[in-house]
């Protein structure tokens, strides 16, 4: 430092300008603001029409290759007794709760990820290892996965899931829409199987319009929400209930996007690295103004920077 | 005279004992996590994805090494010379510092073998991806920073074993050439540094905005960010200042307070800047009337808010700021206080809805961040012992030098 005069420290000074400036000129990727087709799916789930048979869970496990007992041992309903959610080996799970108006018809809730129009996995993961596609799916590469476990942290439905036994490649799992099968099969594996219809998919716009016609008509049955219409900006999967949803375990939450502050936040810190230069031009500056003159030192001599080298010892 | 020069002492004391002794616990539970996966150790589960490890060694471990880039500011780039003994265990504390938060992200994650993903796969809207970039970059200026004092102990004192000894010469030679380049572009780097730190000390603030509707309302806020690089700044001197005199406490050298009174001057007035950016955020949002209820949580924000208000006060008071006790334990209040604060930020205040079993970290957690954090205590104290980095009077490290001598052969360590 101490040897440095004026014209080294301009030089370097323009260099630094020079390329930071060209950096600043490549646009930074925007995921969450890529199109979504019109035609982009979404799915229904009608909880008055659920009867808990769980096929949807075996079914999903098929799908993935996960293993799983027979589909006879899911009629027992034993395992309602406790509240379940997804983990590593059931992406979808169905959950049964109690029904004021008739106790005899409990409600049933499948959950499962519910593809967000605007994910906050997305928009969080680190290495940009989920992707929202154009028909709505959002999927993820295992490929890319650093398993930082950021996207469980932001996801607002709480989905995401991560494989903790394992020590070499461990998954982060969710629901993938059944993305590869789809290139084959019309439906995911879960609206395939369901017995009863209590999953409806189709165009997003057509679901929420259905489900408008379902609630009209059913006005004693259901409360007047379609859940995941705007919650957190809208997802693939929509609920309607005749419960209040947070009774059913869907957490009430805000109609913004998820991803929607702290990307802004991020964009106005990092707009077009213009305050990160600035900040480095100030610094430089003050660096430059306050540069130790010689005999200026007025309160403590420095010592340090004479005899400093060699010696013997 | 003072000199920044290597310290004389033992390394082996009853201390560094127990402190080897925490570091094989940890060592041990370390092995665990990497033969068989996180859960193992950890009481981490789909619900609270991150604990300890994220709020304590990545959360506080950032923010406690702030005095880096804080003390780089103030004496490098306002150049207050009389600083400048402040500058180098304060580099050396950030260097080791970041490295250290370095392993606890490769402990962390789960796919440690792809830790390096970040570098080539860029995700802009990602605050954690931010934060890693800015850290993995810092770190490497740290290490360029602290060169100057690798080539300052080596030059002119080469001396390799006898076999490669022909090798003396071109070693010194490099070694000058790498010292008189570093000196030319080294403030470069030094901007760079607190450029950098700004950046990913905010962006740390960030990454929990995510969390939305999961974080508790006393601590999620749009400032977050704000709030995070003002308590960095704030706990920079602090560091500073309590690592400085155990240092010297340990290694019986006389304390700095000419230099460490004048920091604890200045302390109160950035504590007050970020009390005040806190308790208006408080207001501004109404969130005080989460503190009513008096609960678990709102205690835990009541600690958070002592712990920084009472150093407040106490850094007022010339007679604290020119004792070596009083400095001693105003600057552990506000340690203390950011330590607690990252804590509530990332596990605390993270409350994941429908949660059936709250988490508290695991004795395998406990023990991987004790571990390191006495591994960490213990490199520190081997490179002072072994480069110029604490500055010393001259004339008392003569005579340990001879005292040492007369208890047998010795030679730098
Ligand atoms: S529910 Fe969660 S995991 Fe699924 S798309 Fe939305 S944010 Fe991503
Ligand atoms: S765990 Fe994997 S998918 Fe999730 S945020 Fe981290 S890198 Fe992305």
């Amino acid at each position: 430092m101490k040897n440095q005069n004026r014209r080294d420290f301009l030089k370097t000074a323009a260099g630094i300008g020079a390329s930071i400036g060209i950096a600043g000129s490549v646009k930074p990727a925007k995921a969450s603001e890529k199109t979504l087709s019109d035609d982009r799916f979404g799915i229904l789930v009608d909880t008055d029409v659920c009867v808990g048979c769980r096929h949807c869970e075996w079914a999903c496990r098929v799908a993935h290759n996960i293993p799983t007992p027979d589909l006879d041992t899911y009629s027992d309903n034993s395992v309602f007794k406790e509240y379940r959610r997804t983990d590593a080996s059931s992406l979808t799970v169905v959950n049964e709760f109690e029904n004021e108006k008739n106790s005899a018809m409990p409600v049933h809730v499948k959950t499962q990820c519910m593809h967000c129009e605007h994910p906050a996995c997305v928009s969080a993961c680190i290495v940009g290892a989920f992707s929202k596609l154009e028909d709505g799916s959002v999927v993820w590469d295992g490929d890319k996965c650093i398993g930082c476990r950021y996207c469980m942290v932001a996801c607002p439905f709480q989905i995401p899931t991560y494989d903790y036994d394992r020590s070499i490649d461990p998954q982060i799992r969710k629901c993938d829409l059944c993305f590869e099968k789809r290139k084959t099969e019309k439906l995911p594996a879960c609206v395939n199987i369901c017995p009863n219809e209590a999953l409806l998919f189709g165009k997003r716009d057509d679901i929420v319009r259905i489900a408008k016609s379902r609630i009209k008509r059913k006005y004693d049955v259901y409360i007047d929400h379609i859940y995941g219409e705007k919650e957190i900006g809208g997802t693939s999967w929509m609920y309607i209930a005749g419960k209040d949803f947070e009774k059913l375990k869907l957490p009430k939450l805000n109609y913004s996007p998820a991803p929607g502050i702290s990307e802004s936040i991020q964009h106005g810190i990092f707009a077009y690295f213009v305050p990160p230069v600035t900040l480095y031009a100030l610094l430089g500056t003050i660096m430059w103004i306050t540069r130790k003159k010689k005999g200026d030192d007025s309160e403590i001599k420095d010592e340090t920077n004479q005899d400093k080298k060699g010696g013997a010892l | 005279m003072m000199i920044p020069w290597p310290v004389k002492h033992r390394f082996l004391t009853p201390g560094v004992f127990v402190l080897i002794l925490i570091a094989l616990n940890g060592l041990v539970f370390l092995g665990i996590r990497f033969i068989s996966g996180i859960g193992a150790v950890t009481n981490l589960n789909d619900y609270t994805p991150w604990g300890l490890w994220i709020g304590v060694d990545v959360g506080a471990g950032v923010a406690l090494a702030a005095g880096g880039f804080t003390s780089a500011a103030l004496g490098h780039i306002m150049h207050r010379e009389h600083y400048h003994a402040i500058v180098r265990p304060a580099l050396l504390t950030a260097m080791l510092g970041y490295t250290f938060v370095a392993f606890a992200v490769f402990t962390d994650i789960g796919r440690f073998y792809y830790i390096w993903h970040p570098l080539i796969m860029w995700n802009g809207t990602s605050a954690l991806f931010e934060v890693g970039i800015c850290v993995m970059i810092y770190m490497s200026v740290l290490y360029i920073e602290f060169m100057p004092i690798v080539t300052e102990r080596f030059i002119g004192r080469v001396d390799l074993p006898d076999f490669i000894s022909f090798l003396n010469k071109p070693v010194d030679r490099f070694l000058r050439y790498i010292d008189s380049r570093l000196a030319l572009t080294m403030f470069i780097f030094i901007i760079a540094g607190v450029v950098l730190s700004t950046l990913h000390q905010s962006s740390l603030g960030t990454l929990m905005v995510i969390a939305g509707q999961k974080m508790h309302p006393l601590w999620q806020t749009p400032i977050l960010p704000l709030l995070f690089l003002l308590s960095a700044i704030a706990v920079g001197f602090p560091m500073i200042m309590f690592e400085s005199l155990l240092a010297s406490r340990s290694f019986k050298i006389k304390p700095e307070m000419h230099i460490l009174s004048r920091l604890g001057v200045m302390m109160s007035p950035i504590l007050g800047v970020y009390i005040a950016a806190k308790i208006g955020d408080l207001f501004i949002r109404e969130t005080f009337k989460y503190i009513a209820p008096l609960d678990g949580t709102a205690w835990m924000f009541i600690v958070e808010m002592a712990l920084i208000i009472i150093p407040f006060f106490l850094f007022l008071s010339k007679k604290i700021t020119n004792s070596v006790l009083g400095l001693f334990i105003a600057s552990a209040f506000v340690i203390a206080g950011v330590l607690v604060n990252r804590i509530n930020n990332f596990v605390v205040a993270y409350r994941p809805f429908f949660n059936p079993v709250e988490y508290f970290p695991s004795f395998g957690e406990i023990s991987v961040t004790l571990g390191c954090i006495a591994m960490l205590v213990l490199v520190y104290r081997a490179i002072v012992m072994i480069f110029p980095v604490i500055t010393q009077d001259r004339k008392d490290v003569y005579n340990k030098m001879i005292e040492l001598d007369k208890s047998g052969p010795r030679r730098w360590i």
